[in-house]
């Protein structure tokens, strides 16, 4: 469907099933997997069917997020090379955080701390992967060295991970006119001028 | 197996305190390794007071038999034969459940109530709060819950806390043709354990003594043992258990410090929003491209 038809298109349709099927399949994850972790979350397996059938899903909803995320991932691996106008942003965020982004550098289709986002949920996703394999007992068995490894980098990759997609549904919601972009591919120009001027650039030839 | 009578000192996944008021003694069962023949009476009387009945299995050209504990048998004889001083011994240990005092398998648990210790020191699976996710078996230091292939459930020796509840000693102890199997206070089993360990020592096993480690807090089923300065020669008797640091970190102070760090990013999201408000389109931007539009 067109909205305005000056609108920008930032994301195509499979793009964005792509990062939807991700982010369901996190969610759920999150919600049974802290469950497991902390008795404060136990209840939360009531929303899998039960705690039996919590521990039974949680894998293989893993699976489904490590082939998505890597679909994902060379989809847009070349977009977040890091660049040194990236890493003076970076510098700068602190002041943008404090709601005076005036003096950030220009941007491309993505800032430095979407790129830095990126490449640390990579690294978040394969220790999420390897260390649950590891500690999936009802297809593997590996050695108890292993699995207790595998149980300690599983949580701390998780509590790592649920934190950045914090601040990564954070960041969509306070900077206005972002979340469409996930929903129907397009942002205003004014929207890409304001945030992305680079991107806007080259996109318009402006 | 869940029986109720008896009082609950912790409880899995459990952040606050079980019964504490009433104070009942500990018990323990000790294991006279130097006074074992073998016989696995112990291991039949624990199938039938149990009502499990493991699969037949294979001979393994070995005394062994099953291999391995498993759901169904959760005790078994290893058997080994060492040279200690010039001359062949066959040492018999009767594996199963140790009943720590610092269980690693109750800390790992995420089912509330799945795992319970009782005051008397006790510690059992309650199978019907069990969500097969094996974190005990990652928690224990003895290598001891397994996971049935039926069911997903935990299983191991319960110590017969139902027969204990009852003032029963445990099966095994009952079958027991040669007194090698003792059961009763803690204490009273300490004592007996200093008796047999100085007749041994005047039988020539000068380190003999009692297996009882500290490292998970003492447990409710010791070994008197012939060589006690050298567990391992017993089918790889641990010298000195303890929970895994990993399992410490991992269900320990990860625990509540995660938690708070999340809560943390929530709350400071929420407040940020508040606080600075919305990073909306300037003015300036929005008028310019409405000139453009314009032209």
């Amino acid at each position: 469907m067109i909205r305005d038809p000056k609108d920008l298109k930032r994301y195509e349709p499979a793009e964005r099933a792509n990062h939807w099927v991700v982010g369901i399949s996190f969610i759920l994850l999150a919600l049974s997997g802290l469950a497991f972790f902390h008795p404060a979350f136990f209840p939360l397996t009531q929303l899998f069917g039960g705690p039996t059938w919590a521990r039974i899903i949680h894998p293989y909803l893993g699976v489904l997020m490590a082939l998505s995320f890597l679909a994902l991932f060379f989809r847009f691996k070349h977009l977040n090379k890091m660049t040194p106008a990236d890493k003076e942003w970076l510098g700068k965020v602190g002041q943008m955080v404090d709601g005076d982004d005036h003096n950030m550098p220009e941007q491309g289709k993505y800032n430095g701390g979407q790129k830095l986002m990126f490449w640390a949920l990579a690294v978040c996703m394969l220790l999420m992967t390897v260390s649950g394999v590891f500690i999936w007992r009802a297809w593997f068995g590996f050695d108890i060295t292993v699995v207790r490894l595998g149980a300690v980098v599983h949580a701390a990759a998780a509590a790592v991970m649920i934190g950045l997609i914090m601040v990564h549904v954070y960041a969509a919601i306070w900077v206005k006119g972002t979340i469409r972009a996930m929903w129907y591919g397009t942002v205003t120009r004014a929207w890409a001028k304001q945030h992305h001027r680079g991107w806007y650039r080259q996109v318009t030839g402006k | 197996m869940a029986l109720q009578s008896l009082d609950i000192k912790q409880r899995s996944a459990t952040t606050t305190p079980s019964t504490q008021v009433r104070q009942t003694i500990e018990i323990a069962k000790l294991i006279d390794v130097s006074a074992c023949i073998g016989c696995k009476a112990c291991q039949v009387a624990c199938s039938e007071w149990n009502d499990i009945r493991d699969e037949v299995g294979n001979c393994h050209g070995v005394y062994d038999n099953p291999m391995d504990l498993s759901a169904k048998s959760w005790t078994v004889m290893r058997f080994t034969e060492v040279e200690q001083n010039n001359k062949l011994e066959w040492l018999i240990r009767k594996d199963g459940c140790m009943h720590c005092a610092d269980p690693g398998c109750l800390k790992a648990c995420p089912a509330p109530g799945a795992i319970i210790q009782y005051s008397n020191g006790i510690v059992d699976f309650h199978q019907e709060n069990c969500i097969g996710c094996g974190y005990c078996v990652t928690g224990c230091p003895f290598n001891v819950p397994r996971i049935s292939k039926e069911d997903s459930k935990a299983y191991k020796c319960s110590l017969c806390s139902d027969r204990v509840a009852v003032n029963q000693a445990p099966a095994c102890v009952k079958a027991c043709p040669t007194g090698a199997i003792q059961f009763g206070a803690k204490e009273d089993m300490k004592d007996y354990a200093a008796k047999r360990v100085a007749d041994l020592k005047e039988r020539g096993y000068d380190q003999a003594g009692l297996y009882d480690p500290q490292g998970v807090g003492g447990t409710h089923v010791m070994y008197v043992l012939h060589h006690a300065d050298k567990p391992d020669l017993y089918a790889g008797l641990p010298a000195n258990p303890s929970i895994s640091p990993m399992v410490a970190l991992w269900k320990g102070f990860a625990k509540p410090l995660a938690t708070l760090a999340l809560a943390g990013v929530a709350l400071g999201s929420l407040f940020h929003y508040v606080t600075k408000g919305p990073n909306e389109v300037s003015k300036e931007i929005e008028d310019e491209i409405e000139k453009e539009d314009a032209q």
